[in-house]
């Protein structure tokens, strides 16, 4: 059994033809990430002082520390209250936007300005929302909550769309058939065929709301991200390992529950 | 001459029961499988495979034909009894020896299974996993002479011309026949076929049939079979074991299988009209 | 009222008390939510005041500012995106197969990975980022770290999820070949989920460029820290061009995104 490369044998083809664009592409992949690194400045020394610097960060952030308790509640709440308003609201104005959307039931003048709109709510990050809302309203959960709500017509609203162009379009000529206005095809014949989803889209933005909500705070949009901000300024390493450990038990229990909801309205 | 170079081939691959490797036949001793405690799916099966020709294995679907050919090769975990084969209780095997036990026991598959995102090629080398490394694996750093040996297979089973392309570019019988082939590959002292004709069309069906009797006969491996077809395990095989509610009801000879052991392991009869 | 019929059918009692208790606990959490929630009115007032405002600061837009520091932090920011996307590929790879029950069906194991999974998904990237920085120092090298350790939970669990819809077949077959089990996983898992893998990857680089956007705003280099400069000046038409560069790039990424994926499949 030698190590050699197999040869192809005599009139036989090249059993493992080699794909070059394949190759290329992983060279390619390699060098970039190389040129990258030496770019961004990812150097070895650097790394092993970080990491130096990363054993005294996290002596400093253990153990956690449970003094500041109240902050803490005060902070998970506020950032429950916030995904929740936010969810609700951002749902029910997906609903229009969303159906605005639809290309199959809309006219072109009105469903390019409705995808162009939640295209521009989908590309910008919360944060960079929350900080326009945070000059807009100043500082608080009111800003942090209607920069979710941006993000979640940006998703929800173009979910429901596809949903939307997805439906069958022989109960709304059914529906139509019957003399219905147009209000009536939308709530007799669309409504109940994207209802079944609904559920889903709103869990699922619920979970993505709750995670956000933790991070508005950091550029004053109120919350659990608002705490953890000040702890790190503070340099309370202690306090922001409490708090980083409260949002991933509450983001684990959440997962769960999202789940559980979803095999109950499957 | 066959009998040997398979023979030689067994010993070559460095199995560590060289001794053992003579003896091709198979002794299972009160095989049981629950797969729901207290309801057991193999009753204590007990049966001697000669070395030789193909041994069928029919009987309804859901009687346990395919958990006693998994068993086999611990596809399947027994809940009790022994498998002995070359020396070695199978049921009892673990880690690196079972994985030795296995490379020497071929299977087909009612389904193929073959990597249909890998070349055919490829598909047939991966008889031949158990013998290298993995890192020799992903570099495809595969012994010239299994190279060799997969494309005069590939031209055995009449597919010379497709050893580059994806498998999932065949149909069910090329499939199929890249499955046995594939088994072969391994040089196996033993070969198990799960229901390998289900998916495919009566014609097809015997043809695949005739290439794996052929295939098995000429290195003289011997063949354990599970088949609901029984005019084709009747046309193949050497014996026919008729399974049923986890027993084994018959056992002898397809020229001895009548229409009472049909109605004994089927149940019923007005099929048999 | 036909759907509505179906609907009465479909549902055990049940799974009807179920739902009922589940919107009635939803309309409970929205309504405790917004009374309790602390809304100064006073700053909604002049909220349209401020709006307008906002808006007359930052047209026209000052162009000149793109040149002199948006365009080296926009590239800075594209190299954080692709390089921690592909620092995070090589993280999640081991995570998302021990997270899978039938590649690696060890119980314990499976619940650990899914345990570093979530605590990534968890920690958002301005946290991780936060952490980061605290730890390497501000710059480039934290914002890479944070976008690799938050996406490692997104792409290994989606990672995880592609190898448990593997198909079995293909395993069984080389399981019983007695192929060991790194060859198993070469062989037969890899080859069916490496198109999902890519997928994944090019999903999330997609993500990625969003969000190391903003990473600059606590110190982690790219286009952020431009932006963060433009506020704390309150140089809003410097902070106009900022935004229009990040929505931009966004849309062509996305727009590249669904190229190579429509060509790939």
């Amino acid at each position: 059994m030698s190590i050699v490369p197999a040869a192809p044998a005599a009139g036989r083809p090249n059993p493992f033809p080699v794909s070059w664009t394949t190759r290329a592409a992983w060279l390619g992949l390699a060098i970039y990430s190389v040129y990258a690194a030496s770019l961004l400045d990812v150097t070895w020394e650097r790394f092993v002082f970080g990491l130096g610097n990363g054993a005294r960060f996290i002596g400093r952030m253990l153990p956690p520390a449970f003094t500041h308790m109240d902050l803490l509640w005060k902070g998970l709440a506020e950032s429950l209250e916030i995904a929740i308003i936010a969810t609700v609201f951002g749902i029910v104005l997906s609903l229009p936007v969303g159906l605005a959307a639809s290309r199959n039931l809309m006219p072109i003048w009105v469903s390019w300005p409705a995808r162009a709109f939640i295209a521009l709510c989908r590309s910008f990050h919360p944060v960079i929302v929350a900080i326009l809302f945070v000059k807009a309203v100043g500082f608080g959960a009111i800003a942090g909550i209607l920069a979710l709500i941006v993000a979640s017509v940006g998703f929800i609203a173009k979910l429901f769309a596809e949903a939307i162009e997805e439906i069958s379009l022989k109960q709304v000529e059914a529906v139509r058939a019957t003399g219905a206005s147009f209000m009536n095809v939308i709530f007799m014949a669309v409504v109940p065929q994207v209802l079944a989803r609904f559920t889903g889209f709103a869990t699922y933005q619920l979970d993505s709301n709750l995670r956000n909500s933790t991070m508005v705070g950091i550029v004053g949009g109120g919350g659990i991200g608002s705490t953890l901000f000040t702890a790190f300024q503070k340099f309370d390493y202690d306090f922001v390992l409490t708090i980083l450990l409260a949002i991933i038990a509450i983001i684990f229990v959440g997962e769960i529950l999202a789940g559980w909801v979803r095999k109950t309205f499957q | 001459m066959t009998a040997i170079g398979a023979m030689t081939g067994a010993a070559a691959n460095g199995s560590g029961q060289a001794g053992m490797t003579g003896t091709r036949s198979l002794s299972i001793r009160g095989l049981t499988k629950e797969y729901v405690r207290g309801k057991p799916v193999l009753r204590g099966i007990s049966l001697d495979i000669a070395g030789q020709g193909i041994t069928a294995i029919i009987g309804p679907s859901g009687t346990g034909k395919s958990t006693l050919i998994r068993c086999i090769n611990r596809l399947v975990e027994p809940t009790a009894g022994e498998i002995w084969f070359q020396g070695m209780d199978l049921a009892r095997l673990r880690g690196r020896s079972l994985r030795e036990a296995r490379r020497r026991i071929g299977m087909v598959f009612q389904e193929y299974n073959l990597v249909e995102r890998l070349s055919v090629m490829e598909n047939l080398l991966c008889g031949r996993l158990g013998y290298i490394s993995p890192v020799r694996a992903w570099l495809r750093r595969f012994d010239p002479a299994d190279i060799e040996r997969a494309f005069e297979l590939l031209d055995i089973v009449g597919l010379g011309a497709f050893a580059t392309q994806r498998a999932d570019a065949l149909s069910g019988g090329q499939r199929q026949r890249v499955g046995i082939a594939r088994a072969v590959m391994q040089r196996p002292d033993l070969l198990l076929a799960d229901e390998p004709t289900s998916s495919l069309d009566p014609k097809t069906s015997v043809e695949i049939m005739e290439l794996m009797a052929g295939l098995t006969a000429q290195h003289d491996i011997p063949v354990i079979l599970n088949i609901h077809n029984v005019e084709l395990a009747k046309r193949f095989a050497a014996r026919i074991v008729g399974m049923a509610g986890g027993h084994v009801v018959f056992d002898g000879l397809p020229a001895d299988l009548r229409d009472d052991h049909l109605k004994q392991i089927y149940g019923g009869e007005g099929w048999l009209e | 009222m036909i759907a509505d019929q179906r609907r009465w059918e479909r549902f055990t009692p049940r799974e009807r008390l179920l739902r009922f208790t589940f919107y009635l606990v939803a309309v409970a959490a929205f309504v405790v939510s917004v009374q309790t929630v602390e809304v100064i009115p006073e700053f909604l007032y002049d909220a349209p005041e401020q709006v307008v405002d906002l808006f007359a600061r930052m047209w026209p837009m000052d162009l000149k500012y793109y040149p002199k520091a948006v365009h080296a932090a926009l590239i800075e920011t594209l190299h954080i995106a692709t390089l921690g996307t592909i620092l995070s590929l090589g993280l999640a790879l081991p995570v998302g197969i021990l997270a899978a029950r039938n590649v690696v069906p060890v119980t314990a194991i499976n619940q650990f990975a899914k345990l570093v999974l979530v605590s990534s998904r968890s920690v958002n990237s301005l946290v991780w980022a936060l952490l980061f920085v605290a730890v390497f120092g501000p710059g480039a090298l934290a914002g890479t770290l944070a976008i690799a350790f938050r996406s490692i939970g997104f792409v290994g669990k989606l990672f995880g999820e592609a190898l448990e819809e593997a198909n079995r077949g293909p395993v069984e077959a080389l399981t019983a070949a007695g192929a060991p089990w790194p060859s198993v996983f070469l062989k037969a898992y890899w080859p069916q989920v490496q198109p999902a893998f890519w997928s994944i990857a090019l999903f999330r680089w997609d993500i990625n460029i969003r969000e190391s956007a903003v990473l600059g705003l606590v110190g982690a280099g790219g286009i952020g820290v431009a932006l963060d400069t433009a506020l704390t000046l309150l140089y809003w038409d410097q902070v106009a061009v900022v935004l229009a560069t990040i929505f931009a790039v966004v849309i062509l990424a996305e727009i590249i995104v669904t190229t190579i994926r429509s060509r790939i499949i």
